[in-house]
């Protein structure tokens, strides 16, 4: 359960590990983007860990990263030829960054260091508890955002029109700013906790 | 060497199984997409000419175009693929021309690579609808301050460049059109 809950919080991947930074700081421009990316995240995460696990016992250590590596752009391709087919809409909005997964860190981060090392159950459960803790982090992130560069959240109109939006929050610099907030409020609670 | 023929014999597993299930999913959606980009381009004619009812595709020059008919089967326009380079990728964006190619009717944005939030903003109606009623006698031009000109849109801020490509790719295709349909 350890394994599980280590991602969520305290090995949090963008916000402790500092992972993934590329799609963290690229897509969260919206709620629904960031969501939309934690979300083929988790997938590719899942099943990644899940193959990369059983096979870990045959695969000669010398070619293990080139296996890896194929089997995660594998996923990743899978996912975005379903957003191309089902969501046209989402797969319009992320571009290039959903195969950009496949350079995506924390997956191929999670396989070395967790998956290829453990059974089916820890990895599987290592795997979500990251992809989970990524997406919250990409929602938060996208949701901060998009209140504050289109005074929304998810498209639905939150603060009032007398609000300037800051059109900043949207540029590339709003997202160093917000991660940077949310870092720093982490290390707070983390600091407060262990008093 | 025995260790040689085992990494061999791995990676080609490996990349056998996965080849095998791309082309597996790929043969299931391939349908689904191609359906999608076909309805997309459909769509996006009848949504910049509200009066369209009508359209039917002929070859110019090897460039497919849309001949776009109101509800009397008049011929009001004509309307086309704009493909070029934008800022990260390839920019597709469909056109709609009043008969004589003097007037633009409007444009839609099929596909781009922009960046998420800046460049990619040329999909957003505030930035498409400048172009409606634009002039192209001349060749369209952009500004990052007031619109003067009748052949002018104001460029995105901080997106010039995603701007300025779609402004090029729209007067390249259009340029080359002229010519052709003219002659026929």
């Amino acid at each position: 359960m350890n394994n599980f809950l280590k991602g969520l919080w305290k090995e949090h991947p963008v916000l402790r590990q500092l992972l993934g930074m590329c799609p963290t700081l690229a897509v969260t421009t919206t709620a629904i983007n960031g969501l939309s990316m934690g979300l083929a995240v988790i997938f590719v995460l899942f099943f990644s860990s899940l193959i990369v696990s059983l096979i870990r016992k045959i695969v000669p250590s010398s070619v293990r990263i080139a296996v890896y590596t194929v089997i995660i752009a594998t996923f990743v391709t899978i996912v975005d030829i379903f957003f191309k087919a089902q969501f046209p809409q989402i797969s319009k909005a992320l571009g290039p960054y959903v195969p950009l997964i496949i350079v995506n860190c924390i997956i191929l981060g999670r396989c070395e260091a967790f998956a290829s090392r453990y059974n089916v159950r820890e990895s599987l459960l290592d795997a979500l508890g990251m992809g989970i803790g990524f997406t919250w982090g990409l929602f938060v992130l996208g949701a901060v955002r998009e209140l504050l560069g289109f005074s929304t959240i998810l498209g639905i109109k939150i603060l009032p029109s007398s609000f300037n939006p800051l059109v900043v929050m949207i540029l590339p610099s709003g997202a160093f700013l917000v991660l940077g907030f949310m870092v720093a409020i982490m290390n707070k609670i983390e600091e407060k906790s262990k008093k | 060497m025995r260790e040689n023929i085992k990494i061999i014999g791995i990676l080609t597993i490996v990349c056998l199984g996965c080849a095998l299930f791309l082309a597996l999913t790929e043969n299931m959606a391939k349908e689904k997409i191609a359906y999608n980009e076909n309805k997309a381009i459909k769509d996006a004619i009848f949504n910049i000419v509200k009066e369209c009812k009508d359209i039917e595709a002929i070859n110019i020059k090897g460039k497919t175009v849309y001949k776009i008919f109101d509800k009397n089967n008049n011929l009001i326009g004509y309307g086309f693929l704009c493909e070029g380079e934008g800022y990260q990728g390839k920019i597709k964006i469909m056109t709609a021309v009043n008969n004589n190619f003097e007037k633009l009717l409007g444009i839609e944005i099929i596909s781009s690579s922009e960046t998420p939030g800046l460049g990619a903003k040329i999909n957003e109606d505030f930035f498409k609808c400048q172009f409606k009623g634009l002039n192209i006698k001349d060749p369209i031009e952009y500004t990052k301050g007031k619109v003067r000109k009748d052949n002018e849109i104001k460029a995105i801020t901080g997106a010039t460049i995603s701007s300025r490509s779609v402004v090029n790719i729209l007067n390249k295709t259009i340029k080359e059109l002229k010519s052709n349909i003219k002659v026929k």
